[in-house]
């Protein structure tokens, strides 16, 4: 629709997890002959590029580090549904509404297939939700940051879920079963969400001067925040060795982070609009964009608490799960009244 | 409150199709569990029918088991076709 680029990148997204999928069929024929111990048949299983099954011995790390990453990533569909949800009553026409609550609706699916690929590893739902509300474990620092126009909800389609498909492709190849076949299920639904925001910015952008000016005060505050999505700069992440040998993880922060610029440079010319970045230009000996890093130091304070909304985030959050208990119990009262109806008798069967 | 039991869902992607399995979630029961599912696992026409299951009822084989259940199976070669030698000459066997 704005050209061949976009939609080749898009497509392009869209090509690595189908062969994601076809990769994950391909390695269930191979037969990997068991080890000697649980432990050695693990190791090659992961070798093989075979998936580790819920019932499958596993390393307690492996596990611990599954469960944290898993309950985190839930963690962010569910609180990110926030910033967006701020404008489904203002959006500009009813198909733009429409279009916005089906994807807000996908957010929340998000959330639960991950939270039920992590409840395969042991932990309950009811669990990792306490330990979000008591503030114990984290979600993405980016849903801390908030939407002050309309153009806001462009940008997060655009860099936000765009960020997070760069981040969750390589995550469809994840060793742990459940996990990446909840990936590929998110991957297919993500790139329409990126797509509807960029329709909303490239409308906006060839719209009124003052739209183009909403449109590129959105992207100048939505483009740092993005770049920090995807983690510490590899010089200080800390669990990134061993999750690449167990293959929860395959690619490091700043080569994603690169990816990521790389796509936005172009699909930024595209919109007519400018990234806020005066040393973003192409390096031929690199074969990639130069771009200034986010700054961490702000992204460690959003973490630690202290960004712009989290405290409202965990306070809208805390009262939907408050102010929902009733209908909670309404559906458990009504279970439990149908499940126990008064039971046959032998007479009764047999009449 | 305690949890809302856990339900494995089942979807027919296409009439002629077996249903397969999607995923899971939570629900205080059968009715509630199935339009939880539509809602969550075929909001873009994946399926024309949909089992759920209550998780608790299904039996599963052990994986320690892998190797001792499933044996039995590997020495009867002549169970395939292919263990068979056809004469040359002969047709439609
Ligand atoms: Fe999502
Ligand atoms: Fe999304």
């Amino acid at each position: 629709m704005y050209g061949n680029d976009f939609a080749a990148s898009g497509g392009e997204l869209l090509d690595q997890v189908a062969d994601a999928e076809r990769e994950l069929r391909a390695a269930a024929d191979r037969s990997v002959r068991g080890g000697s111990d649980e432990e050695t048949y693990f190791t090659e299983l992961v070798a093989a590029d075979q998936k580790i099954e819920p019932r499958d011995w596993m390393p307690d790390g492996y596990r611990k580090t599954l469960i944290r990453q898993i309950a985190q990533h839930a963690h962010s569909e569910i609180i990110g549904m926030q910033p967006e949800a701020n404008w489904l009553t203002r959006a500009p026409t009813l198909k733009r509404k429409a279009i916005l609550l089906a994807k807000v609706q996908d957010e929340a699916g998000h959330g639960l297939y991950l939270y039920a690929a992590a409840e395969t590893l042991g932990v309950s739902r009811d669990t990792l939700y306490d330990l979000l509300l008591a503030g114990r474990q984290k979600y993405s620092s980016i849903f801390n940051y908030p939407t002050l126009s309309w153009a806001d909800v462009g940008a997060i389609g655009w860099l936000v879920d765009g960020a997070a498909i760069v981040n969750q492709v390589p995550l469809c190849r994840c060793s742990y079963g459940p996990y990446a076949r909840a990936m590929i299920r998110i991957c297919k639904e993500e790139s329409f969400h990126q797509r509807q925001g960029y329709e909303i910015l490239y409308t906006l952008a060839h719209g009124t001067p003052g739209q183009k000016e909403m449109a590129q005060d959105a992207v100048d505050r939505w483009w740092y925040p993005s770049l920090a999505m995807f983690g510490p700069p590899d010089t200080d992440s800390t669990h990134s060795a061993q999750s690449m040998a167990w293959k929860i993880k395959r690619f490091s922060n700043d080569d994603l982070r690169q990816r990521f610029v790389d796509m936005c440079a172009q699909q930024a010319t595209v919109l007519g609009l400018t990234i806020p970045d005066p040393d973003l230009r192409w390096n031929p000996d690199r074969g990639a964009y130069d771009y200034t890093a986010p700054d961490y130091a702000e992204l460690m304070e959003v973490i630690r608490g202290n960004g712009p909304c989290n405290r409202a985030r965990m306070a809208n959050r805390r009262a939907a799960h408050e102010d929902g208990a009733w209908v909670r119990e309404a559906a458990a009262a009504y279970a439990a009244k149908h499940a126990a109806p008064a039971a046959p008798t032998a007479e009764a069967v047999h009449a | 409150m305690p949890e809302w039991p856990l339900w494995e869902v089942f979807v027919r992607p296409r009439r002629g199709l077996s249903h397969t399995h999607v995923g899971s979630l939570h629900a205080p029961d059968a009715a509630l569990a199935l339009r939880n599912a539509r809602d969550l696992f075929t909001r873009r026409q994946e399926g024309v029918s949909i089992w759920v299951v209550p998780a608790a009822a299904i039996t599963a084989s052990s994986p320690d088991e892998k190797d001792s259940f499933f044996d039995p199976a590997a020495d009867k070669v002549y169970r395939h076709p292919t263990f068979y030698e056809v004469p040359d000459g002969v047709q439609h066997l």
